[in-house]
């Protein structure tokens, strides 16, 4: 009675002699590779060529300033709690008088670091923050020779004055029409209760 | 006298530089002759399109902390990549590289030296060869690297007896001189050997692949079974030692396989193209295409060893005993005895 169709019957077959010289079979995969040196290589030599990315790609955060240039960072650590990979560390710092021009708020990081090799580029941090301050951009992390150089501070994070980072690709209209909404709508979105009941939204 | 020294001193430092130089730029061909078989571009950041990578490398070799096994026998462990290198050097110094030149009447050779035995000159030296390897292996008191020695050893001397059978034949077929000079001249005279002996070349190639160590005759140096073979315990400069022997061995068998059957500085039509450009005999532009045409002869060789090494896999050890004792052994026979039929029909020996 045959259980399964994997069945093979063994071939114990003397070689003859053109197989014992493996010399047609030579032949045949030398012909394969000869045909692969006039392909063109997809090679992309990479400091000098990139590749294109998606508009929306996830790479190196920003801390945005707002238009007046003060950091728009309030250091509440939503993003630290929102980061699934444990990457964000912050500590917090009062504004003294005379600091309005720097910071936005009363309150803000004092330092602010995140952990590139932890960092998993979810976007997650840029979900949670109430002050659209950190966003992740089109920028690509960097090699470093040292694992303590991956761990970003704010002399890295926080944009330039005189070289803004343009992040409205990621805060479209859109984006910002959906974070009006108060309440967890983005949650409400996926409940099965409600999808069951028909799509309210 | 002293003009003969000079000569020959010139000529031994021209052939050794170009020995070097050619593996040095053979290292780099190899990676990007691999690259261009795996849709790669190879190495292209060190000068023009790699130009300058042997350079980096023989500074990063150079660069590389030297350890000497203290378990090994040290005199043996510095002996062995030594005799390597320089069997596979002296070599070079029976091949006619190019067209003797006449200047003022002097005849000079463009060869190290035309000794009348020089066929067997140069199978001579290719089996001191695996002395560097077995003595590297052995000293290194390691059992991969013995391993390894053991596997160049054995392969040397199966692989030897059809080599040396097919260039019986050879040797035979054209006109019984061991000379490579005149085997060349014979060549420029008539047909290139390789017409008369296409089986021959066929064992031929095989044994010098096998010789040189080249995949897929590879197993000496297998990383996969034996860590890196032979040379596992060697770093440094030492270890590029034996890996610049293996390009210079591919590079002087390439020679040799070109100067043997096809013909060495000769090409079809030469003499058509002399009489037309109407250069005389001896002239130093004859020897300077000569010359061209061999190194194009050795560089299509080279591209072949390594064509056939990223192709093909490694042989497993008892199918390269088989292929060598069964297959070309039997082969190398009967065309040995095709020749010698055919030779005597010809009337060129008698019994």
């Amino acid at each position: 009675m045959q259980l399964t169709n994997r069945k093979v019957v063994v071939s114990n077959k003397v070689q003859s002699f053109a197989e014992r010289l493996y010399l047609p079979a030579i032949a045949k995969g030398m012909v394969i590779t000869a045909s692969h040196l006039f392909k063109k290589p997809p090679t992309i030599h990479y400091p000098e060529q990139k590749r294109p990315i998606a508009p929306v790609y996830r790479g190196q955060h920003v801390l945005k300033r707002d238009d007046n240039g003060a950091e728009r960072c309030t250091s509440c650590g939503m993003c630290a709690v929102a980061c699934p990979a444990e990457a964000i560390t912050m500590t917090s710092g009062e504004r003294k008088k005379g600091e309005e021009n720097l910071y936005r708020e009363e309150k803000y990081a004092a330092t602010y670091e995140i952990d590139m090799l932890r960092c998993i580029f979810c976007g997650l941090c840029e979900e949670a923050c109430p002050k659209e301050a950190i966003f992740l951009t089109d920028r690509l992390v960097d090699a470093q020779f040292e694992r303590k150089d991956f761990i970003y501070g704010k002399d890295k994070l926080v944009e330039k004055m005189n070289d803004r980072i343009d992040v409205t690709k990621r805060q479209s209209a859109a984006v910002l029409e959906f974070k009006k909404t108060l309440g967890l709508k983005h949650n409400e979105l996926f409940d099965a209760n409600k999808l069951n009941k028909g799509n309210k939204h | 006298m002293t003009a003969f020294i000079i000569y020959k001193a010139i000529m031994c430092a021209a052939v050794f530089l170009l020995c070097l130089g050619a593996a040095a730029y053979a290292t780099l061909w190899e990676r990007k002759f691999a690259a261009f078989l795996q849709d790669r571009k190879g190495p292209s950041r060190a000068g023009w399109g790699g130009l300058l990578q042997p350079l980096a490398d023989g500074v990063k070799m150079f660069m590389k902390e030297e350890i000497i096994p203290n378990v090994s026998n040290r005199s043996l462990f510095i002996l062995g990549p030594c005799l390597f290198m320089i069997t596979s050097v002296i070599t070079s110094s029976v091949i006619p590289w190019a067209k003797p030149v006449i200047i003022n009447g002097t005849t000079y050779d463009m060869q190290i030296t035309d000794i009348n035995i020089g066929v067997i000159y140069l199978l001579g030296v290719a089996s001191i060869g695996v002395y560097g390897i077995m003595i590297g292996g052995w000293a290194s008191n390691n059992k991969f690297a013995l391993l390894g020695a053991v596997r160049a050893s054995s392969q040397m001397i199966s692989y030897e007896i059809p080599m040396g059978i097919a260039l019986i034949a050879l040797i035979i077929s054209s006109g019984g001189s061991l000379s490579l000079k005149e085997i060349v001249e014979g060549q420029d005279a008539g047909w290139a050997n390789i017409v008369w002996q296409p089986l021959g070349f066929l064992i031929f190639f095989i044994c010098a692949l096998a010789e040189t160590n080249r995949a897929p005759f590879d197993l000496p140096e297998c990383e996969t079974e034996l860590v890196g073979g032979y040379h596992t315990e060697y770093s440094s400069m030492k270890l590029g030692l034996f890996l610049f022997a293996e390009y210079i061995n591919m590079f002087i068998s390439s020679a040799v396989i070109a100067t043997m059957y096809f013909g060495g500085y000769n090409f079809p039509f030469a003499h058509e193209l002399y009489a037309k450009l109407g250069l005389a005999d001896g002239s130093v532009c004859i020897s300077l295409i000569g010359f061209g045409a061999l190194i194009t002869k050795i560089f299509g060789f080279i591209c072949l060893f390594m064509w056939i090494r990223w192709t093909l896999p490694r042989f497993r050890y008892d199918q390269l005993m088989n292929l060598g004792w069964k297959s070309l052994l039997p082969l190398s026979l009967l065309n040995l005895a095709i020749t010698v039929l055919v030779e005597y029909f010809r009337g060129n020996i008698k019994f």
